[in-house]
């Protein structure tokens, strides 16, 4: 018998804000322990909670962007447990109402190969609710360390349907989400500082089957590759159980990127029981058109939409549309640099070929360039002048990029105009035809090719100055004259 | 008067991380089974024209502005912890 994997993704993300949810002490990664606190992150007694304005916002902005309906009115839940990480032994959370409902995410599957595109579907969301992050718990032989700068943070909690169905289409749909967020300005979506979390519920039916098979929830998946590996091994560990006749037991486990396997966790002694109920301390949320409308003006044009612009209406191919896009950066630069005048194209190729291989050598990012996009244009201008050869605008670009330089004042300073000058230029095909005889005669005897050697020689004489048209029409006027 | 409900309080101690003597668990049973008893009471009660409401004043969308003000300094914040270690707050050990 056949059998699929079927996933489920919660995915956390931290909403980057300055201050914390709740309460107006400093949000942030980074900074000495327990230096972001205040007395409501401590939970001390008397405090009053206070939303924060900006967090709404921005979760309101996710749920518009990934097509959720944002609920008209929401409130707020206490999550009850006990635990080192969350010092008033509540997490204010959202139950019953959350703010963002439905909703999909577009994702794009591997391609045949990476030159082309993959095939797009969408991933049905549950919810996104709204929450506050817990402290850190830094784990050691005989104790543990508590940090709780990360405390109250806010954090989204985006759940996907169980519509998932390999570690590739989860690599995916995190890769979509995170560069969705990051787009709109919601989060920055780093996995290493915690900024983007995931944990995957997993589990195994026969192909074609609707019912779900007992459900695993997988932990400890630190990057998107984790995500992917721990996935696949999941399922095949579980098909693997299934077909030798041992029981899948509803636990949680542990993805061990080292070792590539996940193991069991040790079982709590009971399931959780949360007990929540409404926080008398926070009054509801309620949304109105108006709010939306203004939210919604402020949305970015998402990934997927912005590549199709691209390459429908600019008519990018998809291989450099797939270098561009993932980085809004490096698209706000392109776009700053195409001009009606200018072949897309052209301006493209030069950012995601010339560029980001100059970028990438300086270890330097494209926000901090040092060839503003309208010199990119300008250099395309002189090519397309013929004031200088395409070969001669490789020097000159990597002169603006190590000067900072206009490409007008290098051309300029460098002396390295085209040369047009038929008389100066006849002078020199004259010499390289007297001094290259055998290629000469190649020629006339009708070796075309051997005009091409001919060039080279000119072109060399001239330091590559010379316009290769001009050339080549004056050693053919010579040679049939 | 009504029998109260009985309640778990082994169950109710564990989920409050409280260790609990015989002498407790039997003060502590009959208390809560008092206030168990009272909200059974409450629920005889014909509320199907009463909204469910947490708070006594119908406010909504009371926030602050994203501005983030100086909170406690690490020895502030630590002030009331019975142990820590670097500028970290030390409990026994948690396994997750």
């Amino acid at each position: 018998m056949e059998y699929e994997g079927v996933i489920g993704l919660e995915v956390h993300v931290q909403i980057k804000t300055e201050s914390k949810m709740f309460t107006r002490a400093p949000a942030g990664y980074g900074a000495p322990p327990n230096t972001l606190t205040d007395p409501v992150v401590m939970g001390l007694p008397g405090v009053l909670p206070v939303m924060n304005k900006k967090a709404i916002d921005k979760i309101i902005k996710a749920g518009l962007l990934l097509k959720c309906e944002i609920a008209e009115v929401c409130k707020w839940d206490r999550k009850n447990y006990f635990y080192p990480d969350s010092p008033k032994n509540y997490q204010i959370s959202q139950y019953d109402q959350p703010i963002c409902e439905g909703g999909e995410v577009e994702i794009e599957l591997p391609g045949p190969s990476r030159n082309v595109m993959g095939e797009h579907r969408m991933v049905a969301l549950t919810r996104i609710h709204l929450e506050e992050d817990v402290g850190k718990l830094n784990h050691f032989d005989g104790d543990s360390l508590v940090d709780l700068n990360r405390a109250g943070t806010p954090l989204m909690e985006i759940v996907s349907e169980p519509v998932m169905h390999s570690g590739d289409e989860a690599f995916a749909y995190l890769t979509a989400l995170k560069q969705a967020m990051i787009y709109a300005g919601i989060s920055d979506c780093d996995m290493e500082k915690g900024q983007l979390r995931c944990d995957a519920n997993i589990s195994v039916r026969p192909q074609g089957s609707e019912i779900l098979g007992t459900k695993v929830e997988l932990k400890n998946l630190n990057s998107i590759t984790g995500v992917k590996n721990g996935i696949d091994y999941e399922i095949k560990r579980q098909i693997k159980a299934i077909q030798t006749n041992e029981p899948i037991v509803q636990e949680t486990r542990r993805w061990n990127a080292e070792g590539g396997f996940t193991s069991a966790m040790r079982s709590k002694e009971m399931a959780h029981d949360y007990r929540y109920f409404p926080d008398p301390d926070l009054m509801p949320v309620r949304v109105d058109k108006e709010w939306i409308e203004t939210l919604k003006a402020e949305l970015p044009e998402l990934p997927f939409e912005k590549q199709r612009r691209y390459q429908e209406e600019m008519g990018l191919p998809y291989t450099i549309t797939s270098v561009l896009v993932p980085d809004r950066n490096l698209c706000d630069y392109f776009e700053e640099a195409i001009t009606d005048d200018l072949k897309p194209q052209a301006v493209a190729n030069w950012i995601a070929n010339d560029l980001l291989r100059e970028l990438s050598n300086a270890g330097r990012d494209i926000t901090d360039c040092p060839i503003k996009p309208t010199s990119i244009a300008e250099l395309i201008r002189l090519v397309d002048k013929g004031v200088i050869s395409s070969k001669i605008a490789k020097d000159v670009f990597l002169e603006m990029f190590a000067s900072g330089d206009s490409p007008d004042r290098i051309v300029e300073k460098k002396g390295l105009k085209q040369s047009s000058d038929t008389g100066e230029l006849t002078d020199i095909c004259n010499d390289v035809i007297s001094a290259n005889p055998k290629s000469v005669e190649d020629f006339q005897n009708g070796k075309e090719n051997a005009i091409n050697f001919l060039k080279g020689q000119v072109m060399k004489a001239t330091r590559g100055k010379a316009n290769p048209k001009v050339v080549d029409d004056l050693l053919r006027q010579i040679l049939t004259s | 008067m009504e029998k109260n409900p009985s309640i778990d309080i082994d169950y109710v101690a564990n989920l409050a991380r409280i260790a609990l003597t015989e002498e407790e668990k039997k003060t502590f049973s009959g208390q809560l089974g008092d206030v168990l008893g009272h909200i059974e009471k409450m629920n005889k009660l014909d509320v199907s024209g009463v909204e469910p409401t947490a708070h006594a004043f119908p406010l909504e969308n009371v926030w602050q502005e994203d501005r983030a003000k100086n909170g406690f300094s690490a020895d502030e914040a630590l002030a009331n912890a019975p142990a820590t270690r670097e500028q970290m707050i030390l409990v026994p050990k948690v396994v997750e």
